[in-house]
């Protein structure tokens, strides 16, 4: 059986809507924050698999890829100083508290 | 290489001299010495900002760099004087609050952060490829999240900046899925490339228009634009003052010409088939949404947070309108409203720095403890609701009057709603006039204080460019012969 772009393509997709559906439902400010690496990872996996099978002459989905993990790390590092921050400021992480500021 | 071409990139280079100036400045000056860095930082970078207004810093024409990954032009050159202009008032009116105690021990990150953003905006208001606009883009919004993060002794600037955070990334990685489907189609991330295999067909319309609306959405978090605003009020609310002037003016001034030029130079041969209806659909939304959210806000910061969605509306309305006219149009409107709104903030923060009273109540009277401040936030508010002999009026007129020379009914009707909005906006924007003129009856909770020489500095310059932009006609025939009309 030939692996084809298709069975790369779908599981990056779910992932990415995994990713929506979790940053969206959950409550902890970590799942939120590994969500959103769920997404960041789907594009990175679109990227390579478009360079690879269609543009296998030149490297711009590779090289994007690769800064896009650079910056993904350097998102996920400030956001977890935030929290952090947060937590001991309200001894608490769940998003359903943080709502001083409603009106 | 050819590294002269890094000489295309002079205010880029310039601004990081300066960051390195003011980083090391601020890493080997003894402690004592410390407390001038703000005063330091401005000095520098309004020699810096007068240095862009001299004629042999100003290309001569379009000049690009890293094979067309960079590209510079007067247009360009002119946004980036503009931004200029706000960031310095900004840096004046944050002496105030960043000479205080609290912030002994951070006073110098401020400064690094902020002109480490603005150089990611510069980078992302030049970038001709995708990687560098992404790469500016995420340089302009995660040092902000730091920056929103800024006072650690309240609360509710955690809980903004966790806000302002999430929702960065998670707009960058909505933006990024779009672009990996334009890249799969279309096999290039140079902008040029993308429209040249646009153009020929290379793309079907449908999964374009999916990719669209996922660049679009990401865009419009950045903007906050309706219905993608969701973080503004509270991070507006939660961030330290002079964080929220610079969130509201240079970060959202810079993210609209980014997303100007992606638009119109990357898709704009899909206008009609693939996001039109998109745009007038966000700019009614964000307008009427926008104002109608603003009416019912007590608090000032939070206010002007609702009152910025509209205006966001008005600067899409500006970017719809592509030609030299829209293009100078909308430089002129961020201008203006750079002014306006930093004027507004000045009047804020200087009370806030005072007394810590931020509450629209609180106002009730102003203008018979602080005659001089209740003037300023008039005049702002005048400014920012567009009555005539302001420059906010003229702007708005402008941004109109290009808008409706693209022609067709469906503008007519766009720019229709935008008018009876601003008549909407008016009514919210008189209420603070109205609490500070004519609700005297009861005493005032703000006793009568004279704000600091910087804070005085910084509301002067903004009520010059409010007073003078509209009625001195050099500044907008400057920027319409700029954008070539």
């Amino acid at each position: 059986m030939e692996i084809t772009m298709i069975y790369y393509l779908i599981p990056s997709l779910i992932m990415f809507c995994c990713g929506v559906y979790g940053f969206i439902t959950r409550k902890n400010m970590i799942a939120m924050l590994i969500s959103l690496e769920l997404m960041l990872n789907a594009v990175d996996i679109n990227f390579v698999v478009f360079n690879r099978y269609l543009y296998p002459e030149a490297m711009e989905g590779m090289f994007f890829t690769l800064f896009a993990i650079a910056i993904a790390a350097a998102e996920t590092a400030l956001a977890i100083a935030i929290i952090i921050n947060v937590f001991r400021a309200a001894k608490n992480i769940d998003v359903a508290h943080l709502t001083q500021m409603k009106h | 290489m050819d590294y002269s071409q890094f000489l295309v990139m002079k205010q880029e280079i310039c601004l990081l001299v300066l960051f390195l100036l003011v980083f090391l400045n601020d890493t080997f000056l003894p402690r004592k010495a410390q407390s001038g860095i703000g005063l330091i930082t401005c000095i520098l970078f309004a020699v810096f900002t007068l240095g862009g207004f001299c004629p042999a810093m100003m290309p001569d024409g379009v000049a690009v760099a890293f094979s067309g990954m960079y590209e510079t032009s007067p247009v360009i050159f002119a946004i980036k004087n503009i931004l200029n202009i706000g960031v310095f008032i900004v840096l004046i009116q944050s002496l105030r609050w960043n000479s205080s105690e609290k912030q002994t021990m951070r006073r110098g990150e401020f400064y690094e952060l902020l002109l480490i953003t603005l150089f990611g905006m510069y980078l992302m208001i030049s970038a001709r490829h995708f990687l560098l606009f992404i790469i500016g883009l995420e340089t302009a919004s995660l040092p902000l999240a730091a920056m929103v993060a800024f006072d650690k002794h309240r609360y509710e600037s955690h809980e903004a900046a966790v806000k302002y955070i999430l929702t960065a990334v998670f707009s960058s990685a909505v933006i990024m899925m779009g672009l990996s489907f334009v890249y799969g189609m279309t096999g290039s991330l140079y902008f040029s490339g993308i429209s040249g295999s646009i153009a020929i067909g290379n793309a079907p319309i449908v999964p374009l228009v999916i990719a669209l609306a996922f660049v679009i959405a990401g865009m419009g978090f950045k903007l906050s634009l309706v219905p993608f605003h969701l973080w503004t009020g509270d991070v507006y609310q939660g961030a330290p003052t002079s964080v929220t002037s610079y969130l509201s003016v240079i970060s959202k001034g810079s993210a609209a010409f980014a997303f100007l030029v992606i638009l119109w130079q990357v898709f704009g041969s899909v206008y009609a088939d693939a996001w039109e209806w998109m745009l007038y659909a966000l700019i009614v939304l964000t307008i009427t949404i926008g104002n109608l959210f603003a009416i019912r806000q007590r608090n000032m910061k939070r206010f002007l947070a609702f009152s910025s969605v509209s205006q966001a509306g008005y600067i899409m309305l500006g970017i719809i309108a592509y030609n030299a006219m829209g293009m100078a149009a909308l430089m002129y409107y961020i201008l203006v409203y750079i002014f306006s709104n930093l004027a507004a903030f000045g009047v804020i923060g200087a009370i806030e720095n005072k007394t810590g009273k931020v509450s629209m109540d609180d106002y009730n009277g102003l203008y018979k403890t602080n005659p001089r401040l209740a003037v300023t936030m008039m005049l702002a508010m005048f400014s920012l609701a567009g009555i005539p002999p302001f420059a906010g009026f003229f702007s708005k007129f402008f941004i109109f009057t290009s808008a409706i020379n693209q022609g067709s009914v469906a503008i007519y009707v766009l720019v229709l709603i935008a008018l009876i909005n601003t008549i909407v906006s008016l009514y919210y924007y008189l209420l603070v006039v109205k609490a500070m003129f004519i609700k005297t009856e009861e005493e005032c909770t703000i006793a009568t204080f004279r704000s600091a020489l910087s804070e005085r500095v910084g509301m002067w310059i903004c009520l010059a460019g409010i007073l003078g932009l509209g009625i001195v006609s050099f500044f907008y025939d400057s920027l319409l012969t700029i954008s070539g009309c």
